[in-house]
């Protein structure tokens, strides 16, 4: 039980990460692999404060500032310098690495004895957890899976909102089409920084909050990330279909947790956790090749 | 009121010679002028108009609009004043948004986005009533992706975000050329319903003839950067398709000339 809790926790929590890069990669058509170096960036900003006995939500938010920090970065290295996405990611993502050695001081820094934002929840939910009869393990676990879910759902809404707004429209219209949105007046530029702002703000969010989860922050922890949100967006894609926007965010977020939960059901049928990012790579690729496979043998079968 | 003076654009290829798109061109459209631009392919007209646009940078001469000087101002900032409709459908509308959505983003054109709901309910009404009046059934397709339009269709809803607030200038760039004969019919009827109806200045580039021909009330033929034919008022009224493919005949040949011309000579001395 509190496995099966924790592994949708866990998978919760990296939905951030794959809200983040349906920001970037599907607003946007952005490949953005500072994703991997923001996230141990939430992460490192976070733990280094917390240990330092910043209080965990600001510490949190902090971590959350500095991948908008790193992900406004990325896009004036493109929107500024007309360095392509996939270089001014990884000229990012290799500047972060040393950044984040640097902040944590060494590779693996741990939260003992610290207060986290989810030890907060479970403390809040605890009495009537108690009270509803559940024993005090599980009740903990119940509670930091529904203080990340409702992190969760708060994001989507906002971010919903937002994208509903004249600026956020204005910032969809241009990831979808530059040529139109600058006739119609809007810096392009500056619109591909705030979105790469916010979805590298999001992407550090999940580094804040999975080194909580985990009480450690590691500064390896990152690699892989940008696979892993495009891996959740596709498989969220196929689950829910081709839906509008705030349909799509859901979508981002319950293609995380299904994701996790494959992960964790592979793992248990005895997959070598040493294969899991390769596992993750062909994932992708199957979901980047399929429609193309797809399209390609419909022209067969119309040209018979 | 639009003024060009001595405008010129220089591309440079690298390692090649420099190329004089738009070779000190030098005009003025009056307030509430129809101009219509023609020329052949590489005529230099669509660089002109860019440059107009701010999507090509200009590298003498300034240019003038309203009373402003914007030769320096970028593309974005240049869309205060200068409504656009593309060659391409895709390219003035964003596929994965709304009809509304795209509606939306034009209702804002020039002025600071925010943070207030895109598409109110007025607008929705308005935006139903506008397109209602020019493509009967547009109106219930408000809420489907634009995408899922046809080409004519998109370069309609284009034409109405390009003109949804008035602007000091609308360009438009071969905009029925992509169409099919039927849609750019109805497409060029509308420019040339809302041209007149809001009494808009408009520099309308086109490599169809007939409509050369039927539309505006000045023509302008652009060979090689310049400015070589300047019709308007009565003239520009007698003028008939006819006339003009003759014009761009007598243009193609001296070409050809042209080039005979420089292999006798290079043939001579090599």
């Amino acid at each position: 039980m509190i496995t099966l809790l924790s592994t949708w926790t866990f998978g919760a929590a990296l939905g951030f990460v794959a809200i983040g890069v349906f920001v970037s990669y599907r607003l946007f058509s952005f490949p953005d692999i500072t994703t991997d170096g923001s996230f141990t960036l939430g992460a490192v900003v976070a733990t280094t404060l917390l240990v330092a006995g910043v209080d965990p939500v600001l510490a949190t938010l902090a971590g959350m500032a500095a991948g908008a920090a790193a992900g406004s970065c990325t896009g004036m290295l493109h929107a500024l310098l007309g360095i392509e996405p996939l270089l001014a990611g990884i000229l990012m993502t290799t500047a972060l690495a040393s950044v984040n050695l640097v902040l944590l001081g060494r590779s693996n820094v741990p939260l003992s004895g610290v207060t986290t934002v989810l030890d907060r929840a479970e403390a809040a939910v605890l009495p009537t957890a108690r009270l509803a009869g559940f024993a005090a393990a599980e009740a903990g676990e119940a509670a930091r899976l529904a203080f990340v879910l409702l992190a969760a759902a708060t994001v989507v809404l906002l971010l919903y909102a937002f994208f509903s707004t004249r600026l956020g429209t204005a910032m969809r219209a241009g990831g979808d089409t530059p040529t139109m949105a600058r006739a119609l007046g809007r810096n392009t530029g500056a619109l591909t920084v705030a979105g790469l702002a916010i979805a590298n703000a999001l992407t550090a969010l999940s580094g804040a909050i999975v080194a909580q989860y985990q009480g450690f922050a590691d500064v390896q922890m990152g690699i892989g990330m940008v696979v892993w949100g495009m891996a959740s967006v596709f498989l969220g894609n196929a689950l829910v279909g081709t839906v509008r926007l705030g349909g799509a965010l859901v979508a981002a977020l319950a293609g995380s947790v299904t994701f996790r939960l494959l992960v964790a059901a592979a793992l248990r049928a005895g997959l070598d956790p040493d294969w899991l990012k390769f596992t993750t790579a062909v994932v992708v690729l199957a979901a980047l090749v399929a429609p193309r496979l797809v399209v390609r043998s419909q022209r067969a079968s119309a040209a018979r | 009121m639009l003024e060009l003076a001595d405008v010129s654009v220089t591309f440079s290829a690298p390692g090649g010679p420099l190329v004089r798109a738009v070779d000190g061109v030098s005009a003025t459209l009056s307030a509430g002028s129809f101009v219509v631009v023609i020329g052949t392919n590489g005529s230099g007209k669509s660089t002109l108009l860019g440059a107009i646009a701010g999507t090509v940078r200009v590298d003498g001469g300034s240019i003038r609009l309203a009373g402003h000087d914007i030769t320096r101002w970028r593309e974005d900032q240049r869309a205060r004043l200068v409504g656009r409709v593309f060659q391409d459908p895709r390219a003035g509308t964003a596929a994965s948004l709304t009809v509304l959505e795209n509606i939306a983003v034009a209702a804002c054109r020039g002025t600071r986005a925010g943070l207030s709901w895109a598409t109110s309910r007025s607008l929705r009404h308005e935006a139903a009533a506008r397109l209602g009046a020019i493509v009967p059934g547009l109106e219930g397709r408000l809420d489907q992706p634009i995408g899922s339009l046809s080409g004519g269709q998109r370069q309609i809803v284009t034409l109405v975000m390009a003109t949804w607030r008035r602007p000091e200038l609308l360009l438009l760039d071969e905009h029925t050329a992509a169409l099919d004969p039927a849609a750019a019919d109805r497409v060029v009827q509308a420019t040339a319903r809302v041209v007149r109806s809001e009494n808009l200045t408009a520099l309308m580039v086109t490599h169809s003839l007939p409509q050369a021909a039927s539309l505006g009330d000045r023509l302008l033929l652009v060979h090689r950067g310049r400015i070589v034919l300047d019709v308007q008022g009565a003239a520009k009224r007698r003028l008939s398709a006819d006339d003009l493919a003759e014009r761009f005949d007598r243009l193609r040949s001296a070409d050809q000339l042209d080039d005979a011309a420089a292999l006798t000579l290079a043939e001579r001395y090599a």
